[in-house]
């Protein structure tokens, strides 16, 4: 659910537009979304507001299955410097973790996996402070190697 | 015990709502009470909040459900079991007083 090609880090963007814009980028590159969806993402954001900013520093953007999702998909792109969303309570946002759902269901279990992994003690300041790929899988994908907890 | 009725609400009843359906039910499980979590979209909310006890939702949203009948509790941070327990806490014990 989370290749490395789905994996951006040191990401450039002037504002949100441009951060979730990458995001959907990765997702376009590798065929899981077509380019409707980057654009749909966008839309949500303006029409409802910054409130997929749902942690100090952490934005989800989504869209509807129905706006160009192929397959259920993750990308994350942790940014250089971090981008004003409008969110009084959780701007700058460092992180943005975009994801297609193809049904209203089909995506719970990734979904419901990255959410236990990111409410994980330490796992935000973790996924903030990550600047290389390794470290974004580290803290997002739940299935550690045994005896790696102490690491 | 009473079985309190509870509506996620997000952008699109998908995403967001189904963290904060998580959360619910972990910081439900602190506090010993009984939760029944439904998710809603923002559009449809208003129409399922009929019977609902407690909202919960985006600071960036709530503005938009102060009509409801039910308690609206925005959530700052979704991935805070901390925030959640407290605020759910808020909600279901009668004002003591200190």
């Amino acid at each position: 659910m989370l290749p490395t090609e789905h994996i951006a880090v040191g990401v450039q963007a002037a504002d949100w537009r441009a951060a979730v814009t990458a995001a959907g980028r990765l997702l376009e590159r590798s065929g899981a979304v077509q380019p409707s969806y980057t654009a749909a993402m966008l839309r949500v954001v303006e029409e409802l507001g910054p409130y997929i900013v749902l942690a100090p520093g952490l934005a989800l953007p989504h869209a509807h299955p129905q706006d160009g999702v192929l397959r259920p998909c993750l990308a994350v792109v942790a940014l250089d410097a971090p981008v004003n969303f409008g969110s009084p309570e959780n701007d700058p946002v460092r992180v943005v973790i975009a994801f297609g759902a193809v049904d209203d269901t089909g995506h719970t279990a990734a979904l419901a996996a990255l959410a236990g992994a990111l409410m994980e003690p330490g796992a935000l300041d973790a996924l903030m402070a990550a600047r290389s790929v390794d470290e974004i899988q580290a803290v997002l994908l739940p299935a550690r190697a045994p005896g790696a907890e102490e690491g | 015990m009473q079985r309190w009725k509870i509506l996620a609400v997000c952008g699109m009843g998908l995403g967001s709502s189904m963290i904060l359906r998580m959360q619910a039910e972990k910081a439900a499980k602190v506090l010993g009470i009984d939760v029944d979590v439904e998710l809603a979209d923002i559009g449809s909310a208003a129409a399922q909040a009929a019977g609902a006890d407690i909202i919960l939702t985006s600071p960036a949203l709530a503005g938009q459900l102060m009509h409801a009948r039910a308690l609206v509790i925005p959530i700052t941070n979704y991935m805070n079991l901390n925030e959640m327990v407290e605020k759910l806490n808020n909600a279901t014990q009668p004002p003591s007083d200190m």
